[in-house]
């Protein structure tokens, strides 16, 4: 009971004017931007952090703001998965199967609606998901001391990369990078400036909105750079018609077992750390396929196939703010980054959030659900509005974003120099992209690298100098085996998984979910 | 071959590190960790990783011919002029040359380029300065 009168008192915070308003606009904005090709939630987030920054909101409201840009994102995906056959985000990549051929039959309103009707379902149970699970999680995270936080920091990195990921060489490479990037700068415990050379603007150390932005945003700029005018540039395909928006009764019933068992696996793969929403749609999808695929029709434009990636995703990106909140670690992407969110206010995530700012997360958490009816509202009368959309040309739009994206980064320091510091992580993201070097790691590095160190040397200090202590209780020895454990298992299940990803995905997807 | 080059550069970024950290003036205050522990760890992963890069590399990635790379050289020189040119010459002006750039080079006719790139910066400055009340850059002309 306690519990409910908590999340009333989270309604109270999110039912006034101001934050039914920014909800109502990130939720606008976010499935625009999670419409649009090549704008995922994790680059349209990082756009407007700066901005919601400079505009001098509180943490609330910004986070408002910001997670319901998130949730817009994940609803937004599916659209050009259906109408464009191109995924709009990398999570929205299983839509495009039975999407796609949906349209193609003349029932792309039907696919829209079944869709955003799958998608509520999804975040909407993941957010009582969220609820429930969080306040657990804290209770154990309270246990945690200084030891166990660097182990659990080192298990968030061995783990980002993913079940699905390639080459942990590379994910372990921008883990260190972006560790090494957070030590630039005045050293927090004894004063002394370390890697700064002698450069004043570097003894405030990297701000990690500039890294943020650049990364994500301002290479996503260069990609479509280099796109253009060959055969993956996505301006001239053709376009499709709509046709009736209202999804039959019959047509949701048959599709209700699905969304419930894809709810609950997209949910758990959101939680676990490193598997994130793209995993949970396409586990999502793999496991419906097998259980009621009988006439084969899964590929050919069965709703059950919309439906199914549709919760699993929407339901994984609930999950995943599980760990974000009650842990402090984020486990994808976009949860990274909306953890640079709660550092940018000063607010420190993790166990004690939940007892210092219960407002924040109770806040949240009723705006989350405020959300999802708006988002319900949005998907489904409007969506011929967010189809519209898709027909801005990127040629008009990457500039738009990478001009926004100064326009934020300026308006928090002012200063030309960290706007010279954010062209080079977007040329560095580029490069690194090629390479196929996950970014994630590199803004979690760069996110987490001090409060990882602060915990390490704090361990070792309170044990006079022991490093033994950081192998030394059975929570540090648990956490330590899941990271090894988490960190070699993709080298060997990776590449059938990926194998499998790949083989539905013609077309380089948007940064990791 | 992309990949053993990454490795390469990855080693000496990882020694350089190691290096910088070598050199950090400890100061008599310290704890019995001190502020370069961490840091030589990280360049200890950094070494195993760029040495994997090294020994095992990945498939070539497609790289872009030459005429694409130096496209996006060139973007990132215009944006960093646009990060010089910002103070001095304000946030309409700038904006809009810089939005010009890259709307052109994205496929947009010339002219249309101008004229896409004048209301991509008088949109943002009104969005953003006249509604939301950011403070943008102010050039000699006051915007």
């Amino acid at each position: 009971m306690e519990l409910m009168s908590q999340l009333g008192d989270g309604f109270a915070v999110a039912l006034t004017w101001q934050n039914l308003a920014l909800a109502l606009m990130g939720c606008f904005l976010g499935t625009i931007m999670g419409a649009l090709p090549g704008l995922g939630p994790s680059n349209g987030v990082a756009i407007l952090i700066p901005l919601a920054f400079t505009l001098g909101l509180g943490a609330t409201p910004s986070l408002i703001l910001l997670t319901s840009v998130y949730y817009g994102a994940m609803y937004g995906g599916r659209i050009s998965s259906i109408l464009l056959n191109i995924p709009g985000d990398e999570p929205a990549m299983m839509t495009c199967l039975d999407g796609y051929p949906m349209a193609q039959k003349g029932r792309a309103g039907e696919a829209l609606a079944l869709s955003g009707v799958a998608s509520f379902v999804g975040a909407f149970f993941a957010t009582w998901g969220l609820v429930l699970l969080a306040p657990q999680l804290v209770k154990v995270a309270l246990l945690f001391g200084p030891a166990e936080y660097f182990a659990l920091f080192a298990l968030a990195f061995a783990t980002l990369g993913g079940i699905s990921s390639t080459n942990q060489a590379k994910s372990a490479f921008a883990a260190a990078l972006g560790l090494g990037l957070a030590m630039i700068g005045v050293d927090t415990q004894t004063g002394v400036p370390r890697f700064t050379f002698g450069e004043v603007h570097l003894y405030d150390g990297i701000d990690f909105l500039v890294a943020i932005v650049g990364l994500f945003a301002l290479s996503e700029v260069f990609i479509f750079l280099e796109h253009r005018g060959t055969e993956r540039d996505i301006s001239n395909r053709p376009r499709m018609e709509i046709g009736r928006i209202v999804p039959s009764w019959s047509m949701i019933r048959s599709c209700i077992p699905t969304m419930g068992r894809t709810t609950v696996l997209g949910f758990v793969a959101g939680v676990l750390p490193g598997a994130g929403a793209s995993l949970g749609s396409f586990i999502s999808y793999s496991m419906e396929k097998r259980l009621v695929d009988r006439e084969k029709t899964f590929g050919t434009g069965d709703p059950r196939g919309v439906a199914a990636p549709e919760t699993g995703n929407n339901a994984a990106a609930g999950g995943a703010l599980v760990p974000m909140l009650a842990l402090g670690v984020p486990g994808s992407g976009t949860t990274a980054v909306l953890l640079a969110v709660l550092l940018a206010l000063n607010i420190t995530p993790g166990p004690l959030l939940f007892t210092q700012n219960p407002d924040v997360v109770w806040g949240l958490i009723a705006a989350l659900f405020i959300g999802n009816f708006m988002l319900l509202a949005m998907n489904i009368p409007m969506v011929g509005l967010f189809t519209r959309v898709l027909l801005v040309p990127p040629r008009i739009l990457m500039p738009i974003v990478a001009m926004i994206s100064f326009v934020g980064i300026y308006g928090i320091s002012g200063s030309s120099f960290d706007l010279m510091v954010m062209v080079g992580f977007g040329v560095m993201g580029w490069v690194l992209r090629k390479l196929d070097v996950p970014l994630v790691p590199i803004i979690l590095g760069t996110l987490l690298g001090n409060e990882m160190e602060v915990n390490f040397r704090r361990a070792v200090n309170i044990a006079d100098g022991d490093y033994s202590v950081l192998l030394s209780s059975p929570l540090t020895i648990i956490l330590w085996t899941i990271a090894v454990v988490g960190f070699v298992l993709p080298i060997f299940v990776g590449g059938i998984l990926r194998r499998r990803m790949r083989m539905t995905k013609d077309s380089e997807g948007s940064t990791v979910d | 071959m992309s990949d053993r080059i990454f490795g390469g550069i990855g080693l000496i970024l990882a020694i350089f590190f190691a290096w910088q950290a070598s050199v950090i003036q400890e100061s008599f205050l310290s704890d019995a960790v001190g502020p370069k522990v961490f840091p030589y760890v990280i360049a200890a992963v950094m070494t195993l990783a760029s040495l994997y890069f090294l020994l095992k590399p990945d498939p070539e990635p497609s790289w872009p011919r030459m005429g694409h790379l130096a496209e996006i050289g060139l973007a990132a020189a215009v944006m960093f002029a646009y990060a010089q040119v910002l103070p001095e010459l304000g946030f309409v002006i700038s904006t809009a040359v810089a939005a010009a750039y890259l709307t052109w080079r994205l496929g947009s006719p010339p002219l249309q380029s101008v004229i896409i790139g004048v209301s991509t910066s008088v949109g943002i400055y009104v969005i953003f300065r006249l509604l939301l009340g950011l403070s943008l850059a102010r050039g000699p002309f006051g915007f």
